[in-house]
């Protein structure tokens, strides 16, 4: 029956944890599958720890309520580590990637003991080169697509780029930085 | 052909609209719901509908206007959550004792205080007695294939009567999932040419909405509109039966999951079904008889259905998404063991309260609940009557 | 369900009303002869009568019916007796007088 795969987002209001999560369940639908997407919601405001969800399946998803054993958790900002649990829960044969510039040796002390595989991607460096700024959501969207294997890699580009070009039609340079982000991650991971 | 699409609950009903195309919709923002009127009125901008939108300044406006456009002759609708229904109060019951067709996306929201924008029913649920017809959804399908049927239910000569489209705020209506649409034109058709046999607007005909009745019509009238409460049961069943033609999807009044040769049953509306059902299923492997009876439609409440479709089980637990604060339970609680009296069944009945202002419903919760009800049958353990789930403390 | 609203009375059985108490027609006050609960008559002098028109406005019958700018007499269909135009006509052009 587990042949759902859950995901869970942790981010700050603003960094587009949610947009990302919502993205990921698109680019799933678009490869055949049934989705959710959905965050949870408060009186959030811009840098206040908020969490997303995904839940990716070959069969129709009927279950309503949070992800509280998650086969995968993106961490979109850092310093959430020190304030958040964010391997409650998780798998220890799923994986966690982490926003962060240090090797996953170096944060594993903040994973309360996780057994698992852990990852980072430093978003900021391959956005800023990418895209002249730091918009992490694309990069976590690709390290979290490369590690789970929800899609398959090509697939994922290719919906992507349809993506991105319905969304940004008048900025062809945007298109082309957030493809480039991708793609850097996807080489990394 | 149905067309595959992923879509929020807010984007699925929204777009029910935008396919139904109805004449005027007055509306105010509020949470969780603001989507709806920004979509339909985005979707008027892009000239892809052409419903008048009439941005009023409260809910107790966009009401009131709705049933202005409708005794008028239009076919209107306007969409709210929570404090916005509850400032529509007095509206409420001038569209239904004036018998007027229109229809209400509620999106449901927990009504103050606390104040909260998370999900529950106590919204809805205290507009119970207000004579609105009310269609609860589980996800976003159901929530767009209830608003494609809304006008069809409402309009009928038979009724007459409005209709609130209930989905749970957040849960469904900003959560994004898999969803069949169905083509324009099969709407269109289903839905039809809103034609009153009396408005406002027709120059043939004058006429007055709305006048003062005194004793001696007032209780006669009551007597009139809840009748065509009674009515609204046939004509929802056939409506659905039409839509299931063109859509493939069956509709009742209520849901029943694994229920006919269940012991112990979860009566419940709304999102929290769709966890329930996935709880039964792990529940069905280790061996127990567990079922669902989900309630599709609230209002006119489907009695005599009800108890028929759970006299067989040993223990019924009714679960409601707000509290009466009666001291003893929860509307939904109150409604379902009435039925069951009345049909002479004596099994147990327990009732709980869950997911107050968006507290999150589990698989856990919904197994504790059914542990409950077998050990109070099986082995007599104590469980109260009334009480709430997924509480600390 | 009715439609013919001359039909409809207090004792109509509930079957009968309009949906939602409708009323299909216009002017239908005029049905309603509130003449009978008058208990005392306004009589019009057409002598004192200035025509300054100051009681037509305050009737709240609307049973001081004006033709080509004159009042005539009182419309005692609908004339319930309130004396109000006998209260403010400032040429004792209209008397109250007990009775029907």
């Amino acid at each position: 029956m587990k042949d759902t795969v859950e995901i869970r987002w942790h981010g700050r209001g603003g960094q587009g944890a949610k947009t990302a999560a919502l993205l990921l369940a698109d680019v799933a639908f678009s490869t055949g599958k049934y989705v959710q997407g959905f965050p949870e919601y408060g009186p959030e405001r811009m840098g206040a720890p908020i969490t997303a969800y995904n839940r990716i399946g070959s069969d129709r998803i009927r279950i309503h309520s949070n992800i509280y054993e998650p086969d995968y958790v993106v961490v979109v900002d850092e310093t959430l580590l020190e304030s958040v649990d964010v391997t409650a829960g998780l798998n220890p044969d799923g994986a966690i990637v982490i926003n962060s510039a240090k090797k996953p040796e170096e944060v594993k002390e903040h994973l309360r003991g996780y057994t698992g595989k852990v990852y980072t991607i430093d978003a900021r460096r391959i956005s800023v080169a990418a895209l002249g700024k730091y918009f992490p959501n694309s990069p976590m969207l690709a390290a979290i697509v490369a590690i789970s294997g929800v899609i398959d890699r090509a697939t994922f580009l290719k919906e992507m780029e349809n993506s991105y070009k319905h969304k940004f039609a008048k900025k062809p340079d945007v298109i082309e930085g957030n493809m480039q982000a991708l793609k850097m991650v996807l080489q990394e991971l | 052909m149905a067309i595959r699409e992923r879509l929020s609950g807010n984007e699925a009903v929204s777009y029910a609209i935008k396919q139904i195309n109805p004449d005027v919709m007055p509306a105010f923002p509020i949470t969780p719901s603001t989507e709806i009127p920004q979509y339909v009125s985005t979707y008027i901008s892009n000239g892809e509908m052409d419903t008048e939108f009439i941005p009023v300044e409260s809910e107790h406006s966009s009401m009131s206007a709705t049933i202005g456009a409708s005794a008028a002759g239009a076919r209107a609708l306007t969409a709210t959550s929570s404090c916005g229904l509850a400032l529509m109060w007095e509206e409420l019951y001038v569209a239904a004792s004036n018998r007027l067709p229109v229809v209400l996306a509620l999106v449901n929201r927990a009504l103050s205080g606390p104040i909260n924008i998370n999900c529950d029913h106590s919204d809805s649920m205290g507009a119970r007695d207000s004579g609105w017809i009310q269609i609860y959804a589980e996800n976003n399908q159901e929530a767009y294939d209830n608003f494609v049927q809304a006008y069809r239910i409402s309009e009928h000569k038979d009724v007459l009567l409005p209709v609130m489209i209930c989905q749970d705020g957040f849960i469904t209506s900003h959560g994004v999932e898999n969803i069949e649409l169905l083509e324009d034109e099969e709407v269109k058709n289903f839905v039809g040419e809103f034609n009153p046999e009396h408005y406002l607007l027709n120059t043939k005909e004058a006429m007055a909405v709305g006048p003062y009745a005194v004793s001696n019509y007032y209780m006669e009238s009551k007597k009139a509109q809840t009748e065509a409460m009674k009515n609204a049961k046939q004509v929802i069943l056939d409506v659905a039966e039409d839509f299931a033609k063109m859509s493939g999807r069956s509709y009742g009044f209520f849901e029943e999951y694994r229920l006919d040769d269940a012991e112990y049953a979860i009566v419940i509306i709304g999102s929290a079904a769709g966890t329930t059902k996935d709880a039964i299923d792990e529940m069905r492997n280790e061996g127990k008889k567990v079922g669902l009876l989900k309630i599709r439609v609230f209002r006119p409440f489907p009695e005599t259905e009800i108890a028929e479709a759970l006299k067989h089980l040993k223990g019924v637990a009714i679960l409601d998404r707000t509290d009466s604060f009666n001291a003893h339970g929860g509307p939904l609680g109150s409604e379902v063991t009435q039925a069951l009296f009345n049909a002479k069944c004596t099994m147990e009945v327990r009732n709980y309260i869950y997911g107050l202002g968006g507290r999150d419903f589990k698989v856990s919760d919904v197994k504790k609940v059914f542990e409950d009800m077998e050990g109070l049958v099986t082995e007599g353990k104590e469980v109260e009557q009334y009480q709430y789930i997924g509480l600390r403390g | 369900m009715a439609t013919d609203i001359s039909k409809i009375t207090e004792q109509s059985p509930w079957q009968d009303l309009t949906v939602g108490n409708q009323i299909y027609g216009s002017g239908t006050a005029k049905l309603f002869h509130t003449g009978e609960w008058r208990i005392a008559k306004p009589i019009f002098d057409s002598e004192k009568c200035t025509q300054c028109l100051l009681c037509t406005p305050v009737c709240p019958d609307s049973s001081i019916p004006v033709v080509n700018g004159e009042r005539g007499d009182f419309d005692f269909d609908h004339c319930k007796g309130c004396g109000i135009c006998a209260a403010v006509c400032p040429f004792d052009a209209i008397t109250m007088k007990e009775g029907q």
